[in-house]
């Protein structure tokens, strides 16, 4: 992770799209194939910053989503390494079309940086929420999913992107994100969920801004209820780290996801595929948003309304640990 | 510079084969895009047999000119364009649409060598067009970037966001081709949805237009060289097509966007693109 020099000081202060906009940076001055493209949201999504120091690299190409995607596709056809970066809501529908056949389809090596992802501008409302695109970027043939939890993850992520040949897409948070992590070598690899907690009652499997929520709530949870839940910073959505979520089931038997996205489709989806394809006796539940378009309100409280912040996640770990479940000894009934 | 007689002959004598080769190639399909296919045909046939910078036994070349074929439905016609040239075997084309073929209606460029993209929803090609020509100018490379539309096409939003783009952005290292057959799947395209008055929509997102015959090589490479020498303003080229052009009884009908010939009608239609272009080569010849 050469180039990484971020400090617990720096994540007090940047934004998580200024980190994505830094290490883009950082990316363009060691990788000349590195172009940079917008729709008019340069300044908001941070790819401005690169824009400034590589102008002749970068596209700001107007309100017209569809022909940006379009365009990385021709860069990277060309044998440049396009970043391109808008509100997720328009990456993930807007120009869908042109991500599932001008990238996906033909494994373009292009990468969609998106922000203001989840509920993040949860002000501006469901226009600008996008609690759809894990969901929708899930299904694409060919792409690999990451939803970074803090600054500092985003930072790793949008380098492995580099290191990753094919479509990514990375999906951050508008604003500031709680701090996760205060260094960048806590061992980020692509595709493999980071354990932030040890525990063998219960298993929160987490992504995004729900990652250090849950890692809250199994602090507080050791301390009030004598549990011990182990939680993991699910960053990459897929490839899905099976081994992980398999290692759950059978250490804790218990298994919570939660996220800032539809409870349909998303990390909740994709951990059930995984288990349901195991066949191995657990008890499961999914956080996120309740298949519906969101209020109004801040980020913090909208994750408070939908109870995908440490409060929700505490209660839902509590009425796990309550619910009867069959284990894998008592299925001799079953014959 | 215009073209020599000789050049002109040997395009006409291209274009022919190319046409039977569609026609066959939609047979051994069990159908096709043909109408839009036969209208392309002059067009991709001067572009690759004259213009493009390229060599099929190298599709990877770096400074290779590209084209993207849009108006992806057309694969029946773009197919031999490329098998004839070598980039494929064109046993292949008695394949087409069959399970398991390389082959499908619309090019995948995973699969098909010489194909740039891959195309098939409409109105994507002229962006990705767009992306390859910046990426030259990105790169400092010269190869130049052909992207051919259908009209019914440039119904697309997502079009004119490239077009308007692409003059932005001053990309007169590509050149836009509309096949004008005035044809779409459900009619003419004036009745379906007007486009018209389409070489001033083209001016007015900053295109130098230029409408010509496009059945006419000595027209298309009067427009094609303006075109690559534009220094400001990039060049839509309109080409007033027939759709379907060669086969008297589909030439022209909106319903023969897509269709089949059985026994019969492929005997009538091999006829009928053997007079047409042995009609259009003794032209050539001076007879």
């Amino acid at each position: 992770m050469g180039g990484l020099t971020y400090t617990m000081l720096d994540a007090m202060k940047m934004s998580t799209a200024e980190y994505y906009g830094k290490t883009l940076c950082e990316l363009g001055a060691e990788h000349p194939d590195i172009v940079g493209l917008s729709a008019d949201l340069a300044k908001s999504t941070k790819i401005g910053l690169f824009g400034e120091a590589f102008p002749e690299r970068f596209f700001n190409v107007g309100i017209a989503e569809q022909n940006m995607v379009g365009m990385a596709a021709g860069l990277a056809k060309a044998g440049l390494t396009p970043y391109l970066s808008t509100f997720a809501v328009f990456a993930s529908m807007r120009a869908l079309d042109q991500v599932h056949t001008d990238i996906c389809y033909q494994n373009l090596n292009a990468k969609i940086i998106a922000t203001h992802a989840g509920l993040s501008f949860g002000q501006a409302g469901s226009t600008h929420h996008c609690t759809e695109d894990i969901a929708i970027m899930r299904a694409m043939a060919n792409m690999t999913v990451i939803v970074p939890a803090d600054g500092i993850e985003t930072a790793n992520a949008v380098r492995a992107a580099y290191e990753k040949k094919g479509p990514v897409y990375i999906r951050i948070n508008r604003g500031f994100d709680q701090v996760l992590y205060d260094r960048p070598d806590y061992g980020f690899r692509l595709g493999k969920a980071v354990t932030l907690h040890e525990g063998t009652d219960l298993t929160v499997i987490a992504c995004g801004a729900c990652s250090w929520r849950a890692l809250e709530a199994a602090r507080a949870l050791e301390k009030t209820d004598g549990l011990k839940v182990r939680v993991l910073n699910m960053h990459t959505i897929k490839p899905i780290d099976e081994a992980a979520i398999e290692a759950a089931i059978m250490d804790t038997r218990r298994v919570i996801t939660v996220e800032d996205h539809n409870v349909i489709g998303g990390l909740g989806s994709a951990v059930a595929e995984v288990a349901a394809g195991l066949g191995k006796s657990l008890t499961f539940k999914r956080l996120g948003i309740p298949d519906c378009f969101s209020i109004i309100g801040l980020h913090e409280d909208l994750m408070a309304h939908y109870g995908i912040d440490e409060n929700g996640i505490m209660a839902a770990v509590r009425e796990l640990m309550g619910r009867d479940f069959e284990a894998d000894e008592n299925w001799d009934d079953e014959v | 510079m215009p073209l020599t007689r000789e050049e002109k002959l040997r395009l006409e004598q291209k274009a022919h084969e190319l046409r039977k080769l569609c026609l066959e190639t939609v047979v051994w399909a069990g159908s096709g895009h043909i109408g839009g296919a036969l209208s392309a045909m002059d067009i991709m046939t001067i572009l690759y047999h004259k213009y493009m910078r390229l060599d099929p036994k190298r599709p990877e070349l770096p400074d290779r000119d590209r084209f993207v074929c849009s108006k992806g439905h057309i694969g029946v016609g773009y197919a031999p364009v490329l098998a004839e040239l070598g980039y494929f075997d064109p046993e292949l084309l008695k394949e087409y649409n069959h399970t398991g073929s390389p082959l499908g209606m619309h090019l995948d460029s995973t699969k098909v060598k010489g194909v740039e993209a891959s195309t098939g929803s409409l109105g994507h090609g002229l962006a990705v067009g767009l992306g390859m020509a910046l990426g030259a100018r990105v790169k400092g490379e010269s190869w130049r970037t052909f992207v051919l539309l259908g009209d019914g096409e440039c119904d697309e939003g997502a079009v004119w966001e490239s077009a308007m783009a692409a003059a932005h952005f001053k990309a007169t290292n590509l050149v836009v081709i509309v096949d004008r057959n005035k044809c779409m799947i459900d009619g003419p395209t004036e009745e379906v949805m007007g486009l018209e008055p389409l070489a001033d929509k083209w001016r007015a997102f900053g295109f130098e237009p230029l409408a010509v015959d496009g059945h006419d090589f000595d027209a298309l490479a009067g427009a094609i060289d303006a075109a690559l020498a534009a220094k400001d303003r990039p060049v839509a080229i309109i080409a007033d097509t027939v759709k379907g052009q060669g086969i008297d009884f589909i030439a022209g009908d909106y319903r023969w966007h897509y269709g089949s010939f059985d026994a019969d009608k492929k005997a009538k239609a091999l006829e009928s693109l053997e007079r047409y272009g042995q009609a259009r080569i003794a032209k050539a010849r001076g007879e």
